[in-house]
C-alpha cells in the first residue's frame, strides 16, 4: 500500500514536474496564476475537459489561433467542469471549449431557456466579469431521439414531431431515468404528444442502446447528437424544434482581458463552420478511428480555409 | 429509512400494472425457475455420471469450481454484444440472461450431485449388487435416492445464487426486482431501490422455504433419519401410554 501510494506520488510529482516545465519557458508559472492576464499577454492556454470531444475542439482552437500567429501552450483533458472553471478564473488557462445549456446551468441556478437563442444569451448574462463567450457554433452535444435510416425513410421522419402517427406503434428506449425524467418519456408527452407503445430502460447512449436500434429492439432511442455510432452506422438524428433538451450549443469561454480582434475573428471563424453532424464525424475519426486529435483538427482548418 | 422502504411498500400502485412488483416477482420466478431448470438439466445428469463411473472427475470439478469465478455482469455484458445481434426480439437479452444464470446456477448443482453419487454408503452400493442389479439400475434405485439430500442442497444454494443474481436482468432492459433497483438508483429514488432489494431478500427466503418442504417431501425418510428415530418412537408412544390414561379419566 504505501509502496504503491510512494510510487503513486513519483509519478504524479514527475508529471507535475513535466507539466510545469512546459509552462515555463518565459514565465514562473505561479507568478502567471498571481496575476491573472499578466503574464505573456500575448500567449493563450487553451484547456479541455477530459473526453475526447472537448480536447478535440481544444485542439481546433490552438491550431486556428497559431495559424493566426498567435502563441498557444495547450492544457487539455485537465477534468470536469469544477475542475477547469476555477482554472480558467485563475488564469492558469484562457480559453476552453464548452457548450451553452450545461454552463448556463454551472452559472445560473435558475437557468430557464431552452431553445439555443435563448440559452446563449442567458449564458452571456451569466458568465462571471472576468469572462466572456463568443459566437455559438451550430453544433450541439446533446440528448436526441434517434431512429435508424431505414426507419426515417420509411417513414420520412425527419423530426421528433414527425413521430406523431407512428409513435404509438413503436419502442421508445433510453436510459432507466428517462422513464420519469421531464425531458424523458413525460417529456415527450408534454411537448411533443407523444406516447410510444413501450419504453424499454437500456443506458445512457451506450453500446446497449446503440445495438438495440441496430437490432430493432427498438424503434427509437435516446442517443447523444455528436455520439460517433451514429455516424458509424447511418443513424438519424431527429430534430427537435420544440427544443424538449435544452440546446447545447459549441461555445469558446475566454478570459476577457484576452480577446482581441484576431483571437475573436479566428474563433468565431471556427464556430462559423462547426455543425453537429460535422463535429459528430471529426469525434468518429477520434474515437472510431483512432486517429490522433492533431491529426484530425489540422485537417478541418485545412479543409475550411482555417489553418 | 425504514419507514420510508415501508411506505413505498405499503404503497397498493406500486404493486399492481404493468411495472408493479407482483408482475416483477412472476418475472423475477420465470427468470429464475427457467434458469434452474436448464442448470438442472445439464448438471444433474453429468453430475451423476461423474459419481457413478469417477469419470472426468477431475476436469469437470476443476472446470466447474473456476467457472464459480466468472462474473455475472461482466459475462452478461460479452454475451449481448455477441449474441444480441445473432437474435432478435426480446430473446437477444433474454438468452444472454439466462446464459449467465445457468453458468451461475451449474457448479453448486453439479458439485452436489456428484458429491452426492460418491457419498454413497458402498454397503449399500455391495448389497444391491449383490441383489443382481445392474449399474443403471444401482444408479436409479439405491445412488440416486441416496444421494438426493445433497443434489437438493445443491439445488436450493444454486437457487439463492439465481435469484440474487436475477436482478441484472434488469440491466439489459429485462424485468424482474432488478427494475427497482436499476429504475431507483438512476433518479436517486432511495425508498425504491431499498424496497428492490427487500423485495429480492424475501423472494429468496420463500422460494428457499417453499424447496426446504419439497426436499424434506421428496427424501426418502429412511435417509434423513425422521422415519426411524421420531415417527416410530412417536408411534410407540401413542401407542403405550396415552391410551391407559385415558381410561383412568374416564
Amino acid at each position: 500500500m504505501n509502496r504503491t501510494r510512494f510510487a503513486f506520488a513519483l509519478t504524479a510529482s514527475a508529471a507535475m514536474l513535466a507539466v510545469a516545465s512546459c509552462g515555463t519557458s518565459s514565465s514562473d508559472p505561479l507568478a502567471s496564476a498571481g496575476s491573472p492576464g499578466q503574464s505573456g499577454a500575448g500567449t493563450i492556454v487553451v484547456g479541455s475537459a477530459n473526453f475526447p470531444e472537448s480536447a478535440l475542439l481544444a485542439e481546433i482552437y490552438a491550431g486556428a489561433l497559431s495559424a493566426k500567429g498567435v502563441k498557444v501552450e495547450k492544457k487539455l483533458n485537465i477534468g470536469s467542469r469544477e475542475a477547469y472553471i476555477p482554472a480558467l478564473k485563475d488564469g492558469s488557462i484562457d480559453l476552453i471549449p464548452e457548450y451553452t445549456g450545461v454552463l448556463d446551468q454551472y452559472f445560473n441556478k435558475n437557468a430557464k431557456a431552452t431553445n439555443a437563442a435563448g440559452v446563449y444569451a442567458e449564458l452571456k448574462a451569466a458568465v462571471p466579469a472576468t469572462l466572456t463567450i463568443l459566437d455559438k457554433s451550430a453544433a450541439e452535444d446533446k440528448d436526441a431521439v434517434v431512429v435508424t435510416k431505414a426507419t426515417a425513410t420509411r417513414l420520412s421522419l425527419k423530426s421528433i414531431a414527425d413521430l406523431g402517427p407512428f409513435a404509438k406503434d413503436m419502442t421508445l428506449g433510453g436510459p432507466p431515468e428517462w422513464k420519469t425524467r421531464p425531458t424523458g418519456v413525460p417529456g415527450l408527452k408534454k411537448v411533443y404528444n407523444l406516447e410510444f407503445k413501450t419504453f424499454r430502460p437500456l443506458d445512457a447512449g451506450g453500446p446497449l442502446s446503440v445495438q438495440a436500434l441496430k437490432n430493432g429492439q427498438v424503434d427509437a432511442v435516446n442517443l447523444f447528437t455528436t455520439d460517433p455510432s451514429v455516424a458509424a452506422n447511418g443513424f438519424v438524428i431527429l430534430d427537435d424544434p420544440k427544443s424538449l433538451f435544452a440546446a447545447q450549443n459549441v461555445v469558446p469561454l475566454i478570459t476577457k482581458s484576452k480577446v482581441n480582434a484576431t483571437i475573436s475573428a479566428a474563433l468565431n471563424a471556427i464556430s462559423a463552420k462547426l455543425d453537429t453532424a460535422t463535429l459528430g464525424g471529426l469525434v468518429k475519426e477520434v474515437v472510431v478511428d483512432k486517429k490522433d486529435a492533431v491529426v484530425v483538427a489540422k485537417e478541418f482548418l485545412t479543409k475550411n480555409g482555417l489553418g | 429509512m425504514i419507514n420510508r422502504i415501508l411506505t413505498w411498500l405499503a404503497d397498493g400502485a406500486h404493486w399492481h400494472g404493468d411495472d408493479g412488483i407482483l408482475r416483477r416477482v412472476v418475472e423475477h420466478l420465470e427468470y429464475s425457475l427457467t434458469a434452474l431448470l436448464i442448470a438442472s438439466l445439464i448438471a444433474i445428469p453429468l453430475g451423476l455420471y461423474i459419481g457413478h463411473t469417477g469419470r472426468g472427475r477431475f476436469l469437470v470439478v476443476n472446470a466447474v469450481g473456476a467457472a464459480r469465478a466468472i462474473p455475472s455482469l461482466g459475462l452478461l455484458f460479452l454475451a449481448v454484444l455477441w449474441l444480441g445481434p445473432k437474435l432478435s426480439g426480446d430473446i437477444a437479452f433474454l438468452a444472454p440472461t439466462g446464459l449467465v444464470l445457468v453458468v451461475l446456477a451449474i457448479p453448486s448443482i453439479l458439485s452436489g450431485a456428484y458429491a452426492g453419487v460418491e457419498g454413497v454408503d458402498p454397503a449399500a452400493r455391495d448389497a444391491a449388487i449383490g441383489m443382481g442389479m445392474r449399474g443403471t439400475e444401482v444408479l436409479r434405485h439405491v445412488e440416486f435416492p441416496c444421494a438426493l439430500p445433497l443434489i437438493l442442497s445443491g439445488i436450493r444454494s444454486a437457487m439463492l445464487q439465481i435469484i440474487a443474481t436475477a436482478t441484472i436482468a434488469a440491466v439489459v432492459s429485462l424485468g424482474g426486482l432488478g427494475r427497482f433497483l436499476i429504475d431507483g438508483l438512476a433518479v436517486r429514488d432511495t425508498p425504491q431501490t431499498a424496497s428492490g432489494a427487500v423485495l429480492v431478500a424475501v423472494l429468496a427466503l420463500i422460494v428457499d422455504l417453499v424447496l426446504a418442504l419439497i426436499q424434506r417431501l421428496v427424501v426418502s425418510p429412511g435417509l434423513t433419519g425422521r422415519y426411524g428415530k421420531v415417527s416410530l418412537m412417536d408411534a410407540e408412544t401413542e401407542a403405550t401410554s396415552p391410551a391407559p390414561a385415558l381410561q383412568h379419566s374416564v
